[in-house]
């Protein structure tokens, strides 16, 4: 075994778990904020194995795209809407939480048994190393260039997409009554619209 | 089955770890009381789809590396999920006042 194998070993395990205590502190901790920060990591160490992959372009993607992007919304999501509120009991969460457990243990078994005993065309053709994000453009401005471009349109849909749904209205007088509109932010108290009819 | 170390990272270590993600995803998907903390499980789900798409890439079609340009686009894909989804939890937060994926039942019989 030479340094450079031995190496990418140790990388490999070292990224692997921390992907995986990573994905269960951020779908169990109890405070969100820090299932944020986790999750920042999470896709840091995937970033990792993407260079450890020799993908570089799709690592830097990652890093800004997830890290960058995502995970700033989601920690800003979680500022605007983090009001400290008792969920209410719900009865037999126990039991749903084991059975849901035990579905996603089952899958996890499917999986395992697929990846293990289909006989994986490995070595495959040589990789092309340091070559991929000349080989990524290529594909981009030939072969993938119809989705390439509906991307574009998709990204400019969720942007206004995100804009119209996030925003508040901006009239200064209510329509019906003619009285001043409340501008406040999302966490000053006002009257629900849409408030069970329970409490 | 040999129990030696492999000399190099074998396809199946990363197809494991992209299932013990993705199942770490779903279970977190189901059980969430938080709006917030079910985005970030569907963001955990699609990362692993992308490590999948990557070490495929990687080890079965090194030449063409077609799995890597799919991953770029569903990396693109999952950010407009994201900003969209962040937008509805915020709508939903300013009408019910709650981020409980239990109260949110407006549309159940």
């Amino acid at each position: 075994m030479t340094i450079a194998s031995s190496a990418q070993l140790i990388c490999f395990t070292v990224l692997s778990a921390v992907v995986a205590i990573g994905a269960l502190g951020v779908v169990l901790l109890p405070n969100i904020v820090y299932s944020a920060f986790l999750l920042g990591g999470v896709f840091l160490s995937v970033a990792g194995l993407y260079l450890l992959l020799n993908a570089s372009f799709v690592a830097a993607a990652q890093v800004l795209v997830y890290v960058g992007a995502v995970n700033v919304l989601i920690l800003f999501a979680i500022m605007l809407v983090n009001k400290k509120e008792d969920l209410s009991a719900i009865p037999g969460l126990g039991v749903r939480r084991l059975l849901s457990g035990a579905v996603c243990a089952g899958l996890f078994a499917l999986l395992l048994r697929v990846a293990f005993t289909t006989p994986w065309a490995t070595p495959g053709p040589e990789p092309v190393g340091e070559e991929a994000t000349i080989r990524i453009g290529e594909h981009l401005f030939s072969d993938y260039l119809l989705p390439f471009e509906l991307a574009s349109v998709l990204l400019l849909m969720a942007m206004i997409g995100a804009i119209v749904l996030a925003r508040r209205d901006v009239l200064t007088a209510d329509i019906a009554t003619g009285e001043p509109a409340d501008q406040g932010l999302i966490e000053k108290s006002r009257t629900p619209l849409l408030l069970e009819k329970t409490n | 089955m040999n129990l030696e170390l492999p000399t190099t990272v074998p396809l199946q270590a990363y197809l494991a770890l992209a299932a013990i993600l993705f199942c770490t995803g779903v279970w977190g998907l189901i059980n969430s009381r938080n709006a917030v903390r079910v985005l970030m499980s569907i963001e955990l789900m699609l990362n692993a789809v992308n490590i999948n798409l990557m070490a495929f890439s990687s080890y079965l079609d090194g030449q063409l590396i077609r799995g890597q340009v799919f991953t770029i686009f569903v990396i693109t894909v999952a950010a407009a999920e994201a900003a969209v989804g962040l937008a509805i939890l915020l709508s939903l937060y300013r009408n019910r006042e709650t981020v409980d994926m239990e109260r949110f039942n407006l549309l159940r019989w």
